[in-house]
């Protein structure tokens, strides 16, 4: 089976390590990953702020760095999610429709296609407050979400119950938006905050230590909110919980 | 007048409080069966401290979104304003979630939820992709009730249909209940210009009319004020005790002063919640019953209808019963349902048929099926921008995600910014009892309001720099190599803004000592060196 690994563009910039546990992490299921070398973003903060045209060219990189592979996997739910719903800035060929059907997001990925049942190399012994990005809880099906009247499940939860010792706390706005929103944070910079602001200290009033997500945006968006809040809380993306981190 | 209305005059200060029956917190009659207070569930309020009124801190009610013709609005800047008065804000957005947390509550209370949604959806697609035929069932049917059936092909149009059905009965005063389409005609303000007195008969749109400020809220207009705020509005318009903001007191208090405007209007005009082809019936759903009084005490009586209202037999109005409450309020049925269907002996009944920009929608491919829209405010409710900036900060008769996907319809240009404001988080599609694909139809509005140039020249020229940049691995590379120029870089696709708008409130992100890219190039690719 042939990886590709897609590293999105803050994570590239600001969290490498994220990028790296993604890849260690699919390394040791006997994966062949490659890394894409000419990679640069999936086009979403221009689509996302309603320019497609000025968005085709970076769309039609991707396709380029990604076709072939068998899987294409990216550690953030935010993006996998614009590549399979909204990368449609440029002609739908086979080729094109190809990479957005095998693309898939890290925690969908292990628990869908994977289907792994441990992770005995990883002990995560603190309280855990986990994030759900709306483009990964919504958008590509992550986990039932709390305005919808069907049975529960949840593909992160599923997984990180696997790691030894680790806690969940529940939130009292679980699925609430933490305001990142992509170019939201910066347009509506007012808005955004507060809701990064509410949604850690939700965080914090649950008991948790940890924030893990599958999406570093909102991480970092929270990360910034905290800090400026002088509060506590750690924030770690889901593949380094899961490839071991120590914490 | 007759002795009744007498005694439903407003009484002296000393005695203002109360009707007797809810004089006193501590009357049994007061209470409902588990022993507490009955919360109504529009009403349920508690107070923001227990101090007395008196002693508490007063913070002003922020207003609305500056309206400057057609120029764009700027919701972020309102928003602001309404998150610099945090009392408001918290209570706001506290009551709004109960009210989302109470719909969950309702909905997870019924196994079929979910169908009943996907049946409610039919039934509008069916009834708008077939709106002619039942349009003029409905015709013929209230023609044939009694009733006088209008025609109205927008806002202006409706107001003088009004006017000249109240002048041909030589009719100066109206009581009306909620709608949210007058609101759009603009209604109030003509008849204000005519010389007509209105009387708003809902008590928060009562409140509204008394502090002549739009609703903020298709449901609750007031939502946006504080029980302080309200006792200010009734003690500068009502003369009451502007200390006392005692919800009882508060709403007995505008009971007190409208009723006598209900017994002697001239007209009663309703909205519509459900027009209902088969039987030419309009249905209206309250818990006030101020449309029963509106539309039943007077004798001459107007309803307003957007044609979208429409569904084709009674028996589809249990489907949108069974969701309507539940969804606004998480409550199961609103106190009232009321079928109006032909004039009671020696009145006159008009039914009003607006189209104000409806048909025009309906031929929009991308945004026709907001017009399923049954205005429960659910997409309100559970919004966490809406939740944030306050209903006045869009500066439009919708506000909130439902607001966003059809207020650029009325104006392309005004309402170009709206919306930008969401995070596409998209509770709102889910939370939506029709099934209306909301945050999916603000992605699609972005589209069109870019490709048609109504974005901000600056951020449509960012994006072009960003697609540029990300476009080329080169470029891209060059610009993020260097570690330590990762924040100087990020403008070019995140967070570029002279202001920092991102620093201002919140701590940035620390640059790491390399990118992922130049650590795989030296772990993997064996090579030494940072990337270039």
């Amino acid at each position: 089976m042939r990886v590709g690994l897609f590293v999105p563009c803050y994570v590239d910039a600001f969290e490498p390590e994220v990028g790296i546990a993604t890849l260690e992490l699919l390394e040791r299921f006997g994966l062949d990953v490659s890394y894409p070398f000419d990679q640069t973003c999936c086009g979403q903060p221009m689509t996302n702020t309603g320019c497609h045209a000025e968005a085709a060219a970076t769309e039609a990189l991707f396709v380029k760095n990604f076709t072939g592979f068998d899987y294409v996997v990216a550690p953030s739910g935010s993006c996998v999610h614009q590549v399979r719903e909204h990368l449609t800035a440029i002609p739908q060929t086979p080729e094109v429709k190809a990479v957005r059907e095998r693309t898939f997001e890290l925690v969908e990925f292990l628990h869908d296609v994977l289907k792994v049942e441990a992770f005995p190399w990883a002990s995560f012994p603190h309280r855990v407050a986990y994030h759900a990005n709306c483009n990964a809880l919504r958008g590509i099906g992550h986990a039932r979400p709390s305005e919808i009247q069907k049975p529960f499940f949840s593909k992160p939860l599923d997984i990180l119950r696997k790691v030894e010792g680790i806690e969940i706390v529940d939130l009292a706005r679980p699925d609430e938006c933490c305001g990142f929103g992509g170019t939201f944070s910066v347009f509506e910079p007012a808005v955004s905050a507060k809701m990064g602001y509410d949604k850690v200290a939700d965080q914090s009033r649950a008991g948790a230590a940890y924030v893990v997500s599958a999406d570093s945006s909102c991480l970092m968006h929270q990360k910034g909110c905290a800090e400026r809040l002088g509060m506590p809380l750690k924030f770690i993306h889901i593949a380094q919980v899961l490839n071991g981190a120590a914490a | 007048m007759s002795s009744a209305s007498d005694e439903l005059r407003p009484r002296g200060a000393e005695e203002r409080l109360v009707n007797p029956e809810v004089a006193k917190a501590g009357d049994e009659s007061e209470r409902g069966q588990d022993g507490g207070r009955l919360a109504h569930a529009e009403g349920a309020s508690r107070p923001l401290s227990a101090e007395p009124a008196a002693r508490r801190e007063r913070e002003p009610q922020p207003r609305g979104a500056k309206i400057r013709g057609d120029r764009p609005i700027d919701q972020a800047e309102a928003a602001e304003r309404f998150l610099a008065a945090p009392l408001h804000q918290k209570a706001h957005d506290e009551r709004l979630w109960d009210l989302r947390k109470k719909r969950d509550a309702a909905a997870h209370g019924i196994p079929e939820w979910e169908e009943l949604r996907e049946l409610a959806s039919q039934i509008k697609a069916h009834t708008l992709s077939n709106l002619d035929t039942y349009l003029e069932q409905f015709e013929a049917a209230a023609k044939a009730n009694g009733v006088h059936v209008h025609w109205a092909a927008d806002g202006a149009e409706h107001n003088r249909i009004v006017h000249a059905i109240m002048r041909d009965h030589g009719a100066r005063t109206l009581i009306k209940s909620k709608s949210m389409l007058t609101e759009e005609c603009g209604f109030r303000h003509y008849m204000a210009g005519v010389g007509i007195e209105i009387i708003e008969t809902d008590l928060g749109e009562r409140i509204q009319q008394l502090d002549a400020e739009e609703p903020s809220h298709i449901v609750v207009p007031a939502v946006h004020k504080t029980r302080l705020d309200v006792a200010e509005v009734f003690a500068r318009t009502l003369g009451t005790d502007p200390d006392n903001d005692d919800v009882h007191y508060l709403a007995e208090s505008q009971r007190e002063t409208t009723r006598p405007h209900i017994l002697s209007a001239d007209a009663g005009m309703t909205g519509c919640n459900f027009a209902v082809a088969e039987t030419g019936s309009v249905v209206t759903c309250t818990n006030e019953g101020n449309a029963d009084l509106s539309g039943n005490v007077p004798k001459l009586q107007i309803h307003s209808i957007g044609i979208e209202k429409l569904i084709p037999r009674i028996e589809y109005l249990g489907v949108f019963i069974r969701l309507l409450s539940r969804s606004a309020l998480g409550s199961p049925i609103t106190q009232y349902t009321s079928h109006f269907r032909g004039p009671r002996a020696g009145t006159e009944m008009h039914m009003v048929l607006v189209d104000n920009g409806r048909s025009a929608r309906l031929g929009m491919e991308e945004f026709w099926t907001s017009l399923k829209c049954i205005r429960c405010a659910a997409c309100m409710n559970t919004c966490p921008v809406y939740r944030r900036s306050g209903g006045l900060s869009y500066g439009a008769t919708y506000a909130g995600p439902i607001g966003l996907i059809i207020d650029p319809t009325y104006n392309k240009r005004k309402y170009s910014t709206l919306p930008f404001s969401s995070t596409m988080n998209g509770s709102c599609t889910n939370v939506c009892p029709v099934k209306i694909n909301i945050h999916e139809q603000i992605f699609a509005w972005r589209k069109v309001l870019a490709e048609e140039h109504y974005i901000p020249a600056l951020k449509q020229g960012m994006m072009k720099a960003a697609g540029a940049v990300l476009a080329r691995p080169a470029a891209y590379r060059a610009a993020i190599g260097a570690a330590d120029s990762a924040l100087k870089v990020l403008p070019r696709f995140a967070v570029y803004n002279p202001l920092n708008t991102w620093g201002k409130k919140r701590e940035m992100p620390e640059a790491p000592r390399e990118t992922f890219h130049a650590w795989y190039k030296r772990e993997r690719l064996k090579k030494t060196g940072q990337d270039a």
